[in-house]
């Protein structure tokens, strides 16, 4: 009631036109207020790479200016030239690539399978299996580092590709790939179910229902999917790290890091940053353009899952 | 016809033709999830028993590993570097969280307004984090130079002198740190979600009731996100305290071991000197810690977060 009265007594008091002049201060404040904080954290965001990219733009020697350079002048496209020549940067561009996606297409495939069957398939221990893969997220994968190494070396595949992709084919097994079945249950939930039972009752059997229809339907889900997956095994480093050694395998994360402690690279004490920048937007380019392709399956796949934490 | 009206659930207890059909529907749920189960066995249990029968070992990969109770224990106990180590990585990891959750919930709530264009600063607040961790770290490396470094430019016009960010003991962590602040799009979105899932109903009787912006905040915003706080604040100090590649690549530990994080200083004793039953000790006592840390999170949470639906 006394609630009430205020309102109607706020309502009657106030002379409407110093009201809306109020308001229209208020909110413009608001406004420059919300556009100005964005803007400032924008471009600290966005700073490192922006000097990234105008390293690589950069004349030898022009890098160590200091105050240093902002805009890089002369502009120097070259240096991307020179760091092919210099480098099998194509070969390490290569063997990313492809563990990158040998890896993400046996994470869709078979984590989509799994997640078929914890989101619409009903069988003994079903709930207990399922907290089980949900805990395998919030493991510690460093535990595993050790013994997979000794794993991988009994088999014979230190210094091949296999420890990074074989384990991407187990459906989630293989630590963090939980991860993948979880986002995509989560969204074969949401489905109705009126679908498959439909489908079932004209006699289709349950691969057909995952492959025909829930699929399908899953698209946004399976996109999440598979750019999470590549953008990490394109980005991962101790992995490669562990289990590559040779030149031959040497992916663009274990080059960057090469280049930074070589002679190649200039030495420690004079590392060449603008053919290292070079490099580095080399690396992120394909990321880039994933990233700008499929923004909106991104930004709703990491809160798809997100929300599932409570 | 009636019994495959609703043919996803099993059948309910019948007569024995039912019963295989019944066993069927198990199998092929099983069918289904076996490539996890599979998964599952090859490459986290077995190498979660294993590595533990290897923290009892001695083994160097050259000969069998060989059982030698409880050494690696007493020797972790009386390395130095354990101490510092694990040290290092808890300071990096209590103070690094707390900064990344806060800055991500404050680049959430600038980006929950109601402005033109939005898309185009989500993107931007977004971007850093799928930078390739590499790139990342060795783009810092380059910033922190104290001689023509970029940071220190910036401190330059502020009248501050050249600082030795990644040379400095005392400077080192918190330098990594600063550099784990780009990673934080992730927790970023996961706020937004969160925020954004927020009733605006409740929002607008707190004001109605008179509750300024910043009790609106504190008393209905952040209780209605305290699970995705919470969330976040769980893996992020999972993710911490696995510290590794920023350390091993800008660093190496140094300088006097001020980043010498853990698993950089496991993985030395893994791959550089192939103690892997030592390695394997090490590995499990990083877990136990971890739980630990995730159990006292999960009894404190009871006080503060807040589940919808499970009464207040």
């Amino acid at each position: 009631m006394q609630r009430l009265a205020r309102i109607s007594f706020q309502a009657s008091d106030d002379s409407s036109t110093q009201r809306t002049l109020f308001a229209y201060v208020r909110t413009a404040l608001g406004l420059t207020f919300g556009y100005s904080a964005l803007l400032l954290v924008a471009v600290i965001s966005l700073l490192p790479l922006v000097w990234m990219i105008s390293t690589s733009l950069k004349a030898f020697g022009r890098e160590f200016l200091f105050p240093p350079q902002w805009i890089p002048n002369p502009v120097v496209f070259g240096n991307y030239i020179t760091a092919f020549e210099t480098s099998n940067l194509a070969r390490y561009f290569g063997n990313t690539l492809m563990i990158a996606v040998l890896a993400t297409l046996g994470t869709v495939i078979s984590s989509s399978l799994v997640a078929f069957g914890f989101a619409r398939l009903e069988f003994f221990g079903k709930r207990v299996l399922f907290i089980i893969l949900l805990s395998t997220l919030m493991l510690p994968g460093i535990v595993t580092l050790v013994p997979t190494f000794v794993l991988f070396k009994t088999l014979g595949w230190i210094d091949t590709p296999l420890p990074l992709i074989v384990p991407w084919w187990f459906g989630g097994g293989a630590f963090g790939g939980a991860f993948f079945v979880f986002l995509i249950r989560q969204f074969m939930l949401q489905l109705p179910r009126e679908l498959d039972e439909a489908a079932l009752v004209d006699g289709a059997s349950y691969f057909r229902i995952y492959w025909r229809i829930m699929l399908p339907l899953s698209k946004p889900a399976l996109a999440a999917s598979a750019i999470f997956s590549f953008i990490h095994h394109w980005n991962d480093f101790l992995n490669p790290l562990i289990f590559l050694n040779s030149e031959e395998w040497r992916t663009l994360a274990l080059y960057l890091r090469f280049f930074l402690y070589t002679e190649a690279g200039g030495g420690a004490g004079l590392t060449r940053w603008n053919l290292m920048m070079a490099a580095s937007v080399v690396m992120l380019v394909p990321v880039l353009v994933i990233f700008f392709s499929a923004q909106r399956y991104f930004i709703r796949g990491v809160a798809l899952t997100g929300i599932a934490g409570r | 016809m009636a019994s495959r009206a609703a043919p996803l659930r099993p059948a309910p207890p019948a007569k024995n033709g039912l019963r295989s059909i019944r066993w069927r529907r198990h199998l092929i749920g099983y069918l289904f999830i076996s490539p996890w189960i599979a998964g599952f066995a090859l490459f986290t249990a077995f190498p979660m028993i294993y590595s533990l029968f290897l923290s009892f070992t001695k083994y160097d990969l050259l000969g069998p590993p060989e059982f030698v109770g409880f050494s690696n224990f007493e020797r972790m106990v009386s390395d130095h570097l354990f101490l510092t180590a694990l040290g290092n990585t808890a300071f990096y990891t209590l103070l690094a969280v707390p900064i990344q959750l806060l800055l991500a919930l404050i680049m959430a709530l600038l980006l929950n307004q109601k402005l033109r264009g939005i898309n185009v600063f989500r993107t931007a607040l977004y971007l850093p984090t799928v930078t390739p961790t590499v790139a990342f770290v060795v783009l810092f490396v380059y910033m922190y130079n104290p001689e023509f470094g970029i940071f220190n430019a910036i401190l330059g016009w502020f009248g501050i002198p050249k600082l030795g960010w990644l040379t400095d003991p005392n400077l080192a962590k918190p330098a990594f740190i600063i550099m784990s602040l780009w990673h934080v799009g992730g927790q970023m979105v996961i706020f937004l979600a969160g925020l954004q899932a927020v009733p605006e109903t409740l929002v607008e009787a707190a004001s109605i009731d008179g509750a300024g912006k910043f009790r609106r905040f504190w008393h209905v915003t952040v209780p209605m996100i305290s699970p995705v706080i919470f969330f976040n604040l769980v893996l992020g100090i999972i993710g911490s305290f696995q510290v590794f590649a920023s350390a091993y690549i800008a660093t190496n530990g140094g300088p006097k071991h001020a980043t010498l994080f853990y698993v950089l200083w496991m993985y030395r004793h893994a791959f550089e000197n192939f103690r892997m039953g030592y390695a394997a000790t090490l590995g499990w006592v990083l877990l136990g810690v971890i739980l630990l840390f995730t159990l006292i999170q999960f009894a404190v949470s009871r006080r503060w977060v807040y589940y919808e639906g499970e009464g207040a």
